[in-house]
């Protein structure tokens, strides 16, 4: 089977007066048509910068310095500008954190959406109106007909979101990228959120790129996920497996300060220490100060070893738990 | 009545000062507006007057067979026509001159954000150069070299001015344009002109409406000053600065009326519009909202 999205050894970095960000190094996954994968990680991990090198939107002093990103085939890394631009919202959407500023204050639902989908067809204002109305009905938005001519404020946070991410369904896009869509969010609405999502890629085909912090809501959405850590893919594998029994510390680490597995009344288990900067990365595994398995062989930097369906980045795994 | 003009009324009714300016500013603009109709003589027509009515005090009733009800100046002119007359001039050229400012710097301001790096500064040290002279100074080089007449006026007013709109455009535009609306927008193959008419000039628009209030009033009397020193309009057809002028020289003769009551008019259109525009800025402030 061919993938949709093929990602190589994709290197992302920033090059700035204080030295060489690496904020992505050789990142490399597969995504099939109508497939989610969860990436993973605290903040500075390289999630997001690893989302927006796939749309090619990293501005300088960020580059893209090695690697592929091939959609349906097409190479995109090293693409000309007008050519990415013609393809993004089409082909490939992205969902931001932040609705309230993705839309724009001054301006209707229906305008916003009928520019966006201006920007890459020619469309009357009937078919704007009712493809629009279409949209918003996808993504669960009630009366979508008089919501249409509200303003952004009108909305709530979670109706925002969920417009912004009608705006990313106009065009149908092969791919859609979503960059923390949730985390602004009250909980339930995120539920309610994921939901939604589940459906409409079933529904559609669409692929996801669910970028988040938070594995909760990955793994009720990813059919696979991949952990970053300091710009790496750290572990990857089936959602499933990967939440049973991590393989890497690091991921071990993130599932066991899920507030959800901790036991009343006891304190929330945490990773000590922070993510280290990326200017400086020690030699070796990068999450070595930090871990408890570390010993001397950490020094050397781990191959990604691949074990059937999942992979990890460690000297030290952890074992298999037994299944229950 | 939940539309938003009705919203931005029921806020402005508050405050009872601007009400009654804008009422001042609405009967004088209707006054300018049917200045032929309300006035008694067209002060612009030489034929009509009669030197023998000259420097008449208020009250006085002329050779045409009407009260001059705010006295004659030194030509014969009714001065409550010339008034109305000349309030119609200041109007005209105030609110020309501030939309053509305003067009302008809008343009400029948002275009040198728009393209940001050596445009944007190369732009924005043009507007920030002229506005350390004073616009007074600005206005009156240029008028004394285009000369007189109405366009020419303008042309000055705008010159003195576009750089006030500029730079408010430049600093709302600057700001819309890093939010991330814009860059999703830029990011597709959405034509700039599209991005910059449709995302970013709409939300620029409070700071300069406040801009425009007060730069009309500005105009105004920068268009005073000017003819008050000579340099604006043609005397055939004197706006309220000229009207001061000319009486100017009579005041130690106690011929008070051929300036003060131009100047009473001036000074009651230009507060008024401040009045206005003052309570536009609180209104549109967001940090002001309540």
């Amino acid at each position: 089977m061919s993938a949709l999205l093929e990602v190589r050894d994709l290197t992302t970095h920033f090059i700035t007066r204080a030295g060489t960000v690496k904020a992505v190094e050789s990142v490399s996954f597969d995504l099939a048509a109508g497939d989610v994968v969860g990436l993973v990680g605290e903040s500075g991990s390289g999630k997001s910068v690893t989302g927006l090198s796939i749309l090619g939107l990293i501005d300088p002093p960020g580059r893209i310095v090695a690697g592929s990103v091939r959609l349906a085939g097409q190479e995109l890394v090293g693409l000309d500008r007008e050519s990415l631009r013609t393809l993004r919202g089409r082909r490939v959407a992205m969902v931001f954190q932040d609705p309230m500023s993705m839309l724009n204050p001054v301006l209707t639902i229906a305008t916003q959406m009928r520019l966006a989908l201006e920007a890459h067809e020619r469309v009357s204002k009937e078919a704007a109106r009712a493809r629009s109305i279409e949209a918003l009905t996808a993504v669960r938005i009630p009366d979508a007909a008089q919501r249409l001519d509200a303003y952004p404020h009108q909305f709530s946070g979670g109706m925002r979101q969920r417009v912004a991410i009608a705006i990313a369904l106009l065009h149908r896009p092969a791919l859609i990228v979503c960059d923390e869509p949730t985390t602004a969010l009250d909980v339930s609405i995120q539920a309610q959120i994921l939901t939604e999502m589940r459906s409409l890629v079933r529904d559609l085909g669409t692929a996801l790129i669910w970028i988040s912090h938070d594995l909760a809501t990955v793994s009720s959405l990813a059919s696979r996920i991949l952990v970053m850590y300091a710009g790496r893919i750290i572990e990857e594998g089936p959602t499933a497996a990967v939440l049973r029994s991590p393989r890497h510390p690091y991921s071990r680490g993130l599932l066991q300060s899920l507030p959800s597995r901790a036991e009343p009344g006891r304190d929330l288990a945490q990773i000590p220490g922070s993510t280290p900067s990326l200017l400086k990365l020690a030699e070796g595994c990068a999450f070595r100060p930090r871990c408890g398995e570390a010993t001397d062989i950490c020094h050397e930097m781990p191959a990604l070893e691949r074990h059937g369906a999942r992979a990890y980045r460690c000297h030290h795994p952890l074992a298999t738990e037994a299944r229950s | 009545m939940d539309h938003p003009f009705w919203r931005i009324w029921a806020e402005f009714r508050e405050n009872r000062t601007a009400v009654v300016a804008l009422a001042v500013v609405i009967v004088i603009a209707l006054v300018a507006l049917l200045a032929p109709l309300i006035a008694p003589q067209n002060p612009y027509d030489l034929a009509k007057l009669v030197l023998m009515d000259a420097r008449r005090p208020p009250g006085y009733i002329g050779s045409n067979g009407y009260m001059h009800i705010l006295g004659t100046d030194a030509q014969g002119r009714d001065l409550f026509s010339a008034i109305i007359y000349g309030l119609r001039i200041s109007i005209q050229i105030g609110v020309l001159a501030g939309m053509v400012a305003l067009t302008f710097g809008a343009l400029l301001g948002t275009s040198a954000a728009y393209f940001g790096g050596r445009t944007e500064a190369f732009i924005m040290r043009i507007v920030d150069l002229q506005l350390s002279f004073p616009a007074i100074l600005l206005a009156l080089m240029l008028s004394a070299l285009l000369g007189k007449g109405m366009m020419q006026l303008v042309a000055a007013l705008v010159t003195a001015q576009y750089a006030y709109f500029a730079r408010t455009a430049h600093g709302a535009a600057s700001v819309e344009r890093s939010k991330d609306y814009v860059e999703a927008a830029l990011s597709t193959p959405l034509p700039a002109y599209i991005v910059v008419f449709r995302h970013i000039l709409p939300n620029c628009l409070p700071p300069l409406i406040v801009v425009a209030t007060v730069q009309i009033a500005n105009s105004i009397s920068l268009e005073a000053t000017l003819s008050f020193l000579g340099l604006g309009l043609p005397p055939t057809e004197p706006s309220l600065g000229m009207l001061i002028a000319n009486g100017f020289q009579y005041m130690m003769s106690g011929r008070y009326w051929i300036s003060i009551y131009p100047g009473i008019a001036l000074i009651v259109l230009i507060v008024a519009i401040n009045l206005v525009g003052d309570q536009v800025r609180d209104q549109l402030n967001p940090r002001l909202k309540r």
